[in-house]
């Protein structure tokens, strides 16, 4: 059966891996993460569908407010932007770690652009918005992705050094084949720096300053309802799928979808999302400038000991 | 019933209004919170942004301030959304309802759906008004 080439891109974004497969799965790691934080409380949590009933309220019930002082245009076309971002850098993510294609080279580097489409996003909604205190949370989620962003490139830079100067996410998964990045000392240091990192993206506990409920009444997010809101928890649903597979791709050797693989690749994803919620459920919330101080200083720190052990052949 | 019916009742999104309170029912909605009560397990939570809520809970004597306040807040609101009355003074003004800052029970400034009574009201009776009003046939 001859299908015509971009029909197959098409299916690719928007059924498997792209938005349908990534927001399905990444809901259930949102339920997951949700009944671990509820089991650590001593709670019972939320029934498994959940999310899947919140994204569906927001989309079919409520009713989208647009602000009076503010851009709306902007403002709406900010959720849109966010869905996006974070659905295409799922799909360029899952596309080499399922092992349906192999990209291209220098994928990794368009990945680590389109993770950050989301947090700009974020930004520019909270700013057309015209509430203080999305201001607030947009000025925050600013410092914070000044922040984390040379320590997630410094990771980046040493993936790419341990796997001999390669820029292709299929060749760092191959390199990967016999032992991955994760078993030796410098590979434990990449991990704890990129969860880090990885906490500061999603915007959970420790970073969670940009959208932090009791102080700016969730920050960047104040003025969204309705629909607009839907956009926003699926991307987030995506983020909370894409960034724990790339973190499997750079350090734990991929993700294999046939057979038994299956099994072990969602026990990778639960597990990094597992651990992830575990720091976000026994830390409490960074000021800014503690943040910008722990990256800049402790967590850029650790990957330079990273890249230089790997230098050393470590 | 419906699609969009079903995932209404099935996350209810919380916001708080405390009027005029003497935060008694204030700390009795936070129990509800809490691991023994967790009214996360009907998928509820509670949102600290009023553009998030599906259900507003009132408690607290209304006055002529409160009044301007509750009616901004009202009109915030995506709809479709869900007022409860928590407490005396929010159902009917208790002790208060002859003073002369009094400017309402709740149900006479915004339409409201549940009434939970008491001084303050059990979380019990409270989780008692939440399955009233997930059960309740909003039409």
């Amino acid at each position: 059966m001859l299908i015509p080439s971009g029909m197959k891109e098409l299916f690719y974004f928007l059924i498997y891996p792209g938005f349908l497969f990534a927001a399905s799965f990444g809901g259930l790691q949102s339920w997951f993460d949700r009944k671990i934080t509820a089991w650590v409380q001593f709670r019972k949590g939320p029934p498994i569908l959940q999310p899947f009933f919140d994204f569906l309220k927001l989309l079919l019930v409520k009713e989208t407010i647009v602000p009076t002082k503010g851009s709306v245009l902007l403002f709406l076309f900010a959720p849109i932007m966010s869905l996006f971002g974070a659905t295409a850098s799922c799909v360029l993510i899952l596309l080499p770690a399922t092992g349906i294609s192999s990209g291209f080279s220098g994928d990794i580097i368009v990945i680590f652009y389109l993770l950050n489409i989301p947090a700009l996003a974020y930004i520019l909604g909270a700013m057309a918005s015209g509430n203080p205190l999305a201001s607030v949370g947009a000025s925050r989620e600013i410092k914070l992705v000044i922040s984390y962003e040379l320590t997630f490139l410094l990771v980046l830079a040493a993936i790419i050094l341990k796997s001999g100067m390669t820029i292709s996410l299929a060749e760092i998964i191959s390199a990967q084949s016999e032992h991955a990045f994760i078993g030796n000392i410098s590979g434990i240091l990449l991990l704890i720096a990129s969860i880090m990192c990885i906490q500061a993206k999603l915007g959970l506990v420790p970073f969670d300053i940009a959208e932090a409920e009791t102080e700016v009444n969730h920050g960047s997010f104040i003025e969204y309802s309705g629909t607009a809101l839907a956009m926003i928890v699926a991307a987030k649903y995506i983020m909370l799928l894409a960034l724990p597979a790339f973190l499997c791709v750079l350090l734990i050797g991929g993700l294999n979808m046939s057979g038994m693989g299956i099994v072990y690749s969602v026990l990778k994803i639960t597990g990094i999302v597992l651990l992830i919620t575990l720091v976000r459920n026994t830390n409490p919330r960074v000021k800014i400038k503690q943040a910008m101080k722990f990256f800049f200083i402790w967590m850029n720190l650790i990957v330079v000991i990273a890249l230089v052990l790997i230098y050393l052949g470590l | 019933m419906g699609l969009k019916e079903y995932t209404f009742k099935k996350s209810l999104w919380l916001f708080h209004f405390g009027g005029a309170s003497c935060n008694n029912c204030d700390i009795e909605i936070l129990d509800c919170l809490t691991p023994r009560y967790d009214v996360e397990r009907f998928g509820m939570k509670l949102v600290g942004s009023v553009r998030h809520a599906d259900v507003l809970l009132v408690n607290g004597s209304i006055n002529r301030k409160d009044k301007t306040r509750l009616l901004e807040i009202y009109k915030q609101v995506p709809k479709p959304v869900l007022v409860v009355a928590i407490g005396a003074c929010g159902c009917t003004g208790g002790i208060f309802s002859e003073g002369n800052t009094f400017a309402g029970p709740v149900d006479k400034i915004i339409p409201v759906d549940a009434y939970i009574p008491g001084c303050p009201p059990k979380p019990e009776a409270i989780l008692a008004g939440i399955i009233k009003l997930i059960n309740k046939n909003k039409s």
